[in-house]
């Protein structure tokens, strides 16, 4: 992974390699989301490339700590999925006592 | 701009009855609040008789900063938010709806879903005999798509040196042999024998007479029993169905092999697939403009094939049509293909919404699939932090 940032932090293009639209557009979206974002957009370049480029621009803050933060804000969410999630399916079990349905996680 | 565009099919709508109003004489633009008519257009993709519009999301955000609305979705927000309600859960099918959630996430989860969670296949195919009329490389194959039950958890990843361990590899024995004179044979899925000694057949690169006191190396060096781990004593590994037809074997034919079961994914190959597969579809929503009653109520009723609408008596004889069941519209929209219809009912999806189906393929039961994908998404984000930094 690099970064094409020169003087000015607050625009930077972040290549990831193995990933693609899974992360690719789960992070635009967390990134859409902070006010500090003016653009933020991933390109893919080529399909047979395992890459990603995600173009980020800021209002002044340097674009690396805005993805970072927008990588822990996507995680806190996907911790609260699974969090209710867990507490769904167990309700349910409990509801429709599925007891024979044996799951050890 | 989307203020402006608004206000004029507004006017249209309303037809001959436009009086005329002084622009001073307006009300002021509500602040801190969206307009209906956009918190429509934020949260619904409409389905039009031609096809489906406003499919957009809206995620920028200051999208709505003019009219003092803040777009973007706090943390605390989202988990106040956001519900999951399981509907319906079987051994190997889950269906269940997300609510409060942003498309791209739904996807990224169905994505992982189908390419990216571990599951164990045959990979490796020895083949020690097979004179059966199926082909030994179609034979492989076929034996690569049998759902193994068995947790991936418990294994690691075999690259590319690895060598064959109790800890990356599960071996399975097939033997199977029509006699002569008798009826054609099925082998069934069944009929794979798991070894937890590792493979029995001896390298050929071994000569056979030279080490008679030591173990002869096989193609797999096991150091433990798999089926001495607590995981395995009860609980043979095994295919997931025992009816699967692998081949038909002809009187004096027979097939003699050994499959080497690996780690993997389903980005590789499908036969890593956990799920036989994982799908989303938006919540639909059904509304009747006006009232609908008597003949027409009796039509709209009939339009749909999936009876989403039911007749109600609202007393002295007269009838109405209700929305009775919006959940079970396919979206056909034969109830607005006919000319004016659309003035009558709309058909929308809830945007946020999203009813999810996993249907596993056995390995692991379809709710520890779906947290697996969300710690999958996980792992990713503190990839790029660790990166990063």
């Amino acid at each position: 992974m690099e970064h094409g940032s020169f003087e000015d932090q607050s625009k930077a293009t972040f290549s990831l390699t193995d990933e693609d639209h899974t992360l690719a557009n789960a992070l635009r979206f967390s990134l859409n989301q902070d006010p500090r974002v003016t653009f933020c957009g991933y390109s893919i370049p080529h399909p047979s490339d395992a890459r990603v480029n995600i173009r980020v621009q800021t209002t002044g803050d340097p674009a690396r700590e805005v993805l970072n933060d927008s990588c822990q804000d996507l995680m806190l969410i996907c911790e609260n999925v699974r969090d209710t999630f867990n507490k769904a399916t167990s309700k349910f079990k409990t509801e429709k006592g599925l007891s024979s349905m044996d799951i050890k996680n | 701009m989307g203020r402006a565009s608004d206000s004029d099919s507004d006017n249209m709508d309303s037809g001959e009855s436009i009086t005329k109003v002084s622009v001073w004489d307006l009300p002021d633009v509500p602040q801190g609040k969206l307009l209906s008519h956009l918190e429509l257009k934020r949260t619904r993709v409409f389905c039009a008789s031609l096809a489906p519009t406003n499919t957009e999301n809206v995620n920028y955000s200051g999208a709505y900063a003019s009219m003092g609305v803040d777009n973007s979705v706090r943390f605390e927000q989202f988990r106040n938010n956001f519900k999951v309600e399981i509907m319906r859960l079987e051994e190997d099918e889950l269906e269940f709806d997300m609510i409060g959630i942003d498309p791209s996430l739904a996807n990224a989860f169905r994505r992982i879903l189908i390419a990216e969670l571990p599951t164990m296949a045959i990979e490796k195919v020895l083949i020690a005999n097979n004179t059966s009329i199926i082909q030994d490389e179609v034979l492989a194959h076929r034996l690569g798509l049998i759902p193994i039950k068995v947790d991936p958890r418990l294994f690691e990843y075999m690259s590319e040196n690895d060598v064959p361990n109790e800890k990356n590899t599960i071996v399975f024995k097939l033997h199977a042999r029509c006699k002569k004179g008798s009826e054609r044979l099925r082998v069934l899925s069944n009929e794979l024998k798991w070894l937890p000694n590792g493979s029995e057949l001896i390298l050929a690169t071994e000569s056979p007479a030279s080490h008679s006191s030591t173990k002869p190396k096989t193609y797999t060096s096991f150091s433990s029993s798999q089926d001495t781990l607590p995981e395995f004593s009860n609980n043979p590994i095994a295919p997931k169905d025992a009816d699967i037809i692998i081949a038909k074997l002809g009187p004096g034919q027979e097939i003699e092999l050994e499959a080497h079961a690996v780690k993997g994914i389903g980005k590789t190959h499908a036969k890593w697939s956990p799920v036989a597969t994982a799908w989303y579809r938006m919540l639909p929503e059904v509304v009747l403009l006006r009232d609908i009653e008597d003949d027409e109520a009796e039509t709209l009723a009939k339009k749909c094939p999936v009876k989403v609408f039911d007749i109600e008596d609202i007393g002295k004889g007269k009838k109405r049509a209700t929305v009775a069941r919006p959940r079970a519209c396919t979206l056909c929209r034969e109830c607005i293909r006919e000319e004016g219809w659309d003035k009558n009912v709309a058909v929308r999806r809830v945007n946020d919404h999203f009813i999810f189906t996993i249907e596993s393929t056995g390995a692991l039961p379809p709710e520890v699939l779906f947290t697996e994908a969300v710690k999958i998404l996980e792992e990713k984000c503190e990839r790029v932090i660790t990166e990063l930094s």
